[in-house]
């Protein structure tokens, strides 16, 4: 396999985190692509049974089962790996965990309709998502024929950036309401996969305030939580104006040069008078503000020192050859 | 093509009808609800109403701008009114200058005081200690959404307001605070707890006798996989809520009756996307079961475009006429390579016409959001609110928003 460096070689679990809306789903998406460049098999996994993955890749909705869905990142030297995808619900894993360590099938499903798990997420949410994390765990350590690992990589696409924290620190929320017995043991050996050098926790922000406030909470409550680690922050939906900084800057302060901008129109032979001119004036003005605002929260990102990538708006909306254009990009900035 | 246009939400109609007393905004999150909330509750205040905002989880400087500094359930009065004579001469009937509240909810505390409340010292204390209740008070997925109705139902009985807007939690799905309610004391009354708490029942009920030969098989399980300590604690805590099981059950129909008194309105927000848009059209659907007073969707973050006439089309062709062409019509030399006017003024309408091209798309795709939206719910009204150039974090900012809650015609705009 071709040794490429990129920012994180030698992680397994990408657990992809975001502020609702800042496009988390597809983020996570365009990352397991990027990750099964070179024949890499990917896992894309996720965990709140809303159907995300299935909407991203304009498929219909996938069940708790592991399938094939989009084939890699191809390149000139070699072919995409397979992307496989897993929508993982609480009571199919836990099921399928009492089968695994207990040989209880059955009594998964009575549980289930008993309510166990609306009772596991209404009274203790930590049963819940170790769980999930667990199935995450489960597939990351999970080896094929000759002890070849089945996934190179494994992609979670989690809960947004305000519930990250407690969601992976699932040893500790556990041992909150079990000190000892079987949850605890499984919960603790989740969390050695979480907490090792093999996870990370990438940050999907937009940059408006409430997004990347968030996502610096976001990486401050990982750290002072303790072996979990913050990854990279994935700026999504970036529409950078192409005009020097002297003149963006003079656009938002309203003194944008409006006979210069006249003179280019006419020679691209839109002579459509001053209206138009105003017009667009006011729309670059516009633009150049936000850019302005969005200048002071990158910097707010900056000062977390993590390696951050940028990913363009696309317009008319993201289909699959836009989420390849975005994988693309991750590739390109050494995420993947 | 011709489409459909929604009818026009007067939001302003909304609240300056002296019936109105409580409005919701919901809606998935991300898409501006709090301000949305903030700017409804500005305006009214501003039209001559004495109202509260509740909101949940604010910007910072948003909330600071409110004089919001911390999470205290305390309403707090928001400086800074303009009140002017257009206002009240609109025929709104205000009398006098209104008043602005706001205030940030607190979800453990207000748990604990409806605990206190309803259970005497010990059996409090005792319950507050739990590591079950600690966990449902502080992380359980609707108790914000619940904390938040109870806390409505708490400002409607002060009656010290005459307009109460609520913003939901920031939850996975826009139908969150109106199950949680019911969810919770569903779960509190649930079957499986009934069966936890049974042991510690002497001689336990009549049914639950008949269930004990399948409860010894659940207790196993239970066990196996979370420990006899665990179920324990489960079961100390269930007998110990069990007092307080009516009081809950009592609390949550009152806030479901709250909102379907006449005097609620229900404001669903969205972004024009596909995804808001699709929770906004579950809600709707949802209310209307509920039978629940729906008075129409806002539309936030809409691009309106100053110069909408020039296609996306043509603004693209020309931005590449611009880069292909050097000033004699030759290849045209790396950006900054020339230093002419001319250059200049090729770059700066290229990356103009660029950025144009782009949000028309946007706009274009936005459109096409909202029209799927209302061919599915033509009856339901919409009021478009300007995407803003930066996060809005003062009343000036708040009451840019409230000036699409006028009466309209709204401009063709895009």
């Amino acid at each position: 396999m071709a040794a490429r460096d990129t920012d994180w070689a030698g992680v397994r679990l990408h657990v992809v985190t975001g502020k609702g809306g800042t496009g988390k789903t597809t983020v996570a998406g365009a990352l397991a692509l990027a990750l099964a460049a070179d024949g890499r098999n990917v896992l894309l996994m996720e965990v709140e049974g809303r159907q995300g993955i299935a909407q991203v890749f304009d498929v219909p909705p996938l069940p708790y089962a592991e399938r094939r869905i989009a084939v890699g990142l191809g390149s000139q030297a070699r072919e995409g790996g397979d992307v496989f995808a897993l929508v993982a619900d609480p009571e199919s894993a836990l099921t399928e965990y009492l089968e695994m360590f207990y040989n209880l099938r059955h009594a998964g499903s009575a549980l289930a309709r008993l309510g166990v798990m609306d009772f596991a997420t209404t009274i203790a949410p930590g049963l819940r998502d170790v769980l999930l994390t667990g199935k995450a765990a489960e597939a990351v350590r999970r080896k094929g024929t000759g002890g070849r690992p089945v996934y190179d990589a494994v992609v979670m696409d989690a809960p947004p950036t305000g519930r990250i924290g407690r969601f992976l620190n699932v040893s500790s929320e556990v041992s909150d309401l079990a000190k000892v017995g079987p949850i605890r043991g499984h919960a603790d050996s989740v969390q050695r996969v979480i907490s090792s050098p093999q996870t990370v926790v990438h940050f999907v922000t937009v940059l408006e305030e409430m997004p990347v406030q968030e996502t610096l909470d976001g990486i401050a409550e990982l750290q002072s939580l303790g072996g979990l680690r913050a990854g990279g922050i994935i700026v999504n939906m970036t529409r950078p104006l192409a005009l020097p900084p002297d003149q963006v800057q003079a656009a938002a302060a309203g003194d944008l040069d409006q006979a210069l901008l006249a003179l280019g129109l006419k020679s691209a032979g839109l002579d459509h008078g001053p209206d138009l001119v105003a017009a667009l004036a006011a729309e670059v003005r516009d633009q150049a503000r936000t850019a302005a605002a969005q200048n002071l929260q990158q910097g707010r990102l900056d000062d977390a020192r993590l390696p951050s990538y940028q990913l363009p708006w696309i317009s008319g909306g993201i289909d699959l050859a836009g989420l390849y254009r975005l994988a693309a990009a991750l590739r390109e900035q050494g995420a993947a | 093509m011709t489409t459909r246009r929604p009818p026009h939400l007067d939001v302003d109609r909304l609240i300056d009808d002296r019936r109105t007393r409580i409005i919701v905004c919901c809606g998935a999150g991300g898409v501006g609800k709090t301000t949305a909330a903030a700017a409804i509750g500005l305006r009214a205040a501003e039209r001559g109403r004495h109202v509260v905002v509740l909101t949940v989880d604010p910007a910072r400087r948003l909330a600071q701008s409110m004089g919001l500094t911390k999470l205290d359930n305390t309403p707090r009065i928001v400086p800074g009114l303009r009140f002017d004579a257009r206002n009240a001469t609109e025929g709104n009937g205000a009398d006098s200058a209104g008043s602005l509240h706001a205030m940030m909810l607190d979800m453990k505390r207000t748990f604990d005081e409806i605990v206190e409340q309803h259970a005497d010292p010990d059996r409090a204390a005792q319950i507050l200690a739990n590591p079950f209740y600690q966990s449902l008070s502080s992380s359980f997925a609707g108790t914000q959404e619940y904390m938040a109705m109870e806390k409505l139902g708490q400002l409607r009985r002060a009656d010290e307001w005459d307009l109460i807007v609520v913003d939901t939690p920031p939850s996975r799905s826009a139908l969150d605070f109106l199950d949680a309610p019911q969810r919770l004391s569903r779960f509190l009354d649930g079957r499986l707890l009934r069966l936890l708490t049974a042991p510690a029942k002497v001689g336990g009920r009549a049914y639950l006798r008949v269930l004990n030969a399948g409860f010894g098989v659940v207790t196993g399980v239970l066990t196996k996989i979370l420990g006899t300590q665990v179920l324990r604690d489960v079961q100390t805590f269930v007998s110990a809520l069990d007092t307080m099981f009516g009081g809950f059950r009592e609390r949550a129909e009152y806030t479901y009756q709250l909102l379907r008194a006449p005097g609620t309105a229900f404001l669903v927000v969205a972004a024009p996307e596909d995804d808001a848009l699709r929770e906004a059209s579950y809600f709707v659907e949802r209310l209307d079961t509920e039978r629940m007073p729906l008075a129409g969707l806002i539309l936030n973050r809409v691009e309106r475009l100053p110069a909408a006439k020039l296609s996306a089309a043509r603004s693209l062709a020309a931005a590449e006429v611009l880069q292909s062409a050097g000033p004699d019509g030759g290849p045209a030399g790396r950006a900054g390579a020339e230093d002419t006017p001319e250059s200049a003024a090729r770059v700066l309408a290229a990356a103009a016409l660029r950025l144009h091209a782009d949000r028309m798309e946007l706009a274009a795709v936005q459109r096409r959001a909202a029209e799927h939206f209302t061919a599915a719910h033509p009856l339901v009204p919409v009021a478009e609110i300007p995407a803003q150039p930066e996060d809005v974090h003062d009343l000036d900012g708040l009451r840019i928003i409230g000036q699409a809650f006028g009466p309209g015609p709204q401009s063709a705009g895009n």
